[in-house]
């Protein structure tokens, strides 16, 4: 198992009293909250960080893209990764992921992902996500061809990185006369994809594809949904397309927090990690799922059940329970990481250190202890669970 | 008395679910995003009058979309097809919200047939400086707030208890006006070019509390299309034939019937 630094990059200067007025940190919370002052303050901090990790010996540093959002102030990934390439050397630079049907042109995405592949050497790592549903209503795209303009965007990028151009390529949505990228990728074929999802169906079968082999790579879902997604996975490969998943097709994006001891790391990490989940993630359901986004049926259920996807009102403690945050001393944690790979044969971890208004000395603490005590831990284990069944 | 039939009227490669009843000249109405329900306060009534035929819209109600429906143009051309296919000749067109939308584009393609235009609280252009309320960004309760002016109407639509099949309709029916109405935003940047080609005599009705399409959006329509008359109803939302049912009515009826 190896190990990513993610960094959200949230505006941790917000004030948290926004939601007396304001029902989500997302789309609706005015731009007068972001003082650029601070922002200027976070970005050099962050950028540190993510540096950092690179010192620590992460095996890679992760960003990704959101747009009108105290949750991540990041609409342009590429700006971020793009001085990482730089200011980098060992670890992968993955941008996790861009939006593809955001956009109206996708070769702007593939020049982009070629760049920085060119100038890391290949350590890139290029992400596809179809971007949150409240990011259709802030980027104007119709959530209702998402799929579509998902499936076909990532079709121009592959064959843009592969194919020899000048190409036309002939889909509904994107129309393009000449394809014919400058610069190529480094890598051969192409850059490593991963594909960060909340666990649909549709979204496993495909990545999974022996065309494809992507790395799904889940966030934010409780541990016994994220057991069954990656089962899921392995199931698929295996049954449907006659191969054996490896290890390095999963990963799981998790925060986590290290302290001296159990009692100093909840103590620490409580209002920021609550922050995150309560104020960061804060999105109505008529925001976060626009019609079309998702089928009926998930609709339907989350209508019937009048469920807040991503409301307030989660305590550290049950985050923790659920295997969505995981908080304590480093044995702790050694072993409940231990846990989650034994059971799903993780190959990715990709710890998010920096969460919600976490300052810069107890990410920096946070990072340290997990690199020193827990990395190392992991160096050359393998998943138990065959060793223990053949007992 | 008169009874509602529903039946299915197959074209191209649909099955269209379609209301039908009463006699005389024909009146053809089409729904908006939130399904056939908002002219059902009216249709009876309606069809004491006239031939009254109220379709569900592709991948509205009871009729499955067909893959290829991708946006109100296709939508306007498909109605022409189903005029064809109905035989309709010197009928009465009137639409409401993203069905008046329709009923204008159907008008400017091919206006021959259209013996009087209706429509009511209508999609299809945008008024600069004036948004259009945000449909798609409500939540149920700041919808209904939206939509309806009068507390009475108000209380009852939020009293409501929709049943699972209900909630299903709502959210198939929600689906597919995002398919077709999301972006450009309920409108049409180049039908106001071709506005002026509504030759049919028309009228335009329109609340004065319409969250979604606010007033100003009524006068530019009533500008727009020549020799058009326009009547605002006040403390009237979005939807007039349930808050202004009894003028709606007769002034529907008597326009429909002075131009026959």
């Amino acid at each position: 198992m190896d190990f990513f630094f993610f960094n959200l990059m949230p505006y941790g200067a917000l004030d948290l009293d926004y939601d007396k007025k304001f029902a989500s940190a997302n789309l609706l919370l005015p731009n007068s909250y972001y003082d650029p002052e601070e922002g200027h303050k976070l970005y050099t901090r962050y950028l540190d960080e993510l540096e950092y990790a690179d010192e620590l010996g992460f095996d890679g540093v992760c960003v990704n893209e959101h747009h009108q959002t105290a949750y991540g102030l990041m609409p342009t990934p590429g700006v971020i990764a793009g001085a990482l390439a730089r200011n980098t050397k060992n670890a992968k630079v993955c941008v996790l992921g861009r939006a593809l049907p955001l956009v109206n042109n996708p070769l702007m995405i593939a020049e982009e992902f070629a760049m920085i592949d060119n100038i890391t050497k290949g350590r890139f790592v290029a992400g596809f996500v179809r971007g949150l549903g409240v990011e259709y209503h802030a980027m104007g795209i119709n959530p209702a061809f998402s799929l579509e303009r998902f499936h076909e965007a990532h079709d121009l990028i592959i064959r843009a990185w592969t194919e020899t151009g000048p190409f036309a390529f002939e889909g509904k949505h994107y129309h393009l006369q000449y394809v014919n990228l400058w610069p190529r990728p480094f890598s051969k074929p192409h850059p490593e994809v991963w594909i960060p999802s909340q666990g649909s169906e549709e979204t496993i079968r495909w990545a999974a594809h022996p065309d494809r082999k992507y790395t799904y790579l889940n966030v934010y879902s409780p541990f016994s949904a994220v057991e069954t997604f990656m089962s899921m996975y392995r199931q698929i490969c295996e049954e449907e397309y006659g191969y054996k998943a490896e290890d390095r097709q999963l990963g799981l994006a998790v925060p986590i927090y290290v302290g001296e001891t159990d009692e100093i790391a909840a103590k620490e990490a409580r209002p920021h990690i609550e922050a995150f989940f309560n104020k960061f993630l804060r999105i109505p359901n008529e925001l976060l799922l626009p019609p079309g986004y998702a089928t009926i049926k998930s609709l339907k259920a989350i209508a019937l059940a009048k469920r807040e996807m991503l409301g307030g009102g989660k305590t550290m403690e049950r985050m923790n329970d659920l295997g969505m945050f995981i908080c304590g001393s480093a044995d702790t944690v050694r072993s409940r990481l231990e846990e989650f790979q034994d059971r799903v044969g993780l190959g990715h971890m990709c710890t998010i250190l920096q969460f919600g208004t976490l300052p810069h000395e107890l990410t920096k603490k946070n990072m340290e202890l997990f690199a020193s005590e827990v990395m190392p831990h992991f160096e050359g284990r393998l998943r138990q669970q065959q060793s223990q069944a053949a007992e | 008395m008169t009874s509602i039939q529903t039946e299915t009227l197959k074209v191209n490669d649909v099955k269209l679910t379609l209301r039908r009843a009463g006699e005389g000249e024909t009146l053809l109405l089409l729904h908006g995003a939130n399904g056939s329900a908002s002219w059902l306060p009216v249709f009876e009534e309606l069809s004491k009058k006239f031939h009254v035929i109220l379709p569900d819209h592709p991948g509205f109600g009871d009729t499955a979309p067909p893959d290829w429906m991708d946006n109100i143009s296709d939508m306007a051309y498909f109605y022409l097809d189903v005029i064809d296919t109905l035989g309709l000749d010197n009928f009465h067109l009137a639409g409401h919200s993203m069905g008046g939308w329709m009923a204008a584009e159907i008008g400017v393609r091919n206006g021959h047939r259209i013996k009087s235009l209706t429509l009511v609280s209508a999609a299809g252009i945008w008024v600069k400086g004036t948004p259009m309320g945000d449909l798609f960004a409500w939540n149920p309760q700041e919808t209904t707030h939206q939509v309806f002016a009068q507390k009475s109407v108000i209380d009852q639509m939020l009293a409501l208890q929709p049943s699972d099949e209900e909630l299903e309709v709502t959210l198939k029916n929600r689906q597919m006006a995002a398919r077709l109405c999301w972006a450009p935003r309920l409108h049409n940047p180049d039908l106001r070019k071709w506005l002026h080609r509504l030759k049919m005599p028309t009228l335009i009705l329109w609340g004065d509390s319409d969250g979604i399409f606010p007033e100003p959006y009524a006068h530019a329509y009533r500008e727009l299309i020549p020799g058009s008359q326009l009547k605002v109803y006040k403390n009237c939302g979005h939807v007039p034939m349930l808050e202004a049912r009894d003028d709606f009515l007769d002034r529907l009826t008597a326009f429909t019937q002075g131009v026959s």
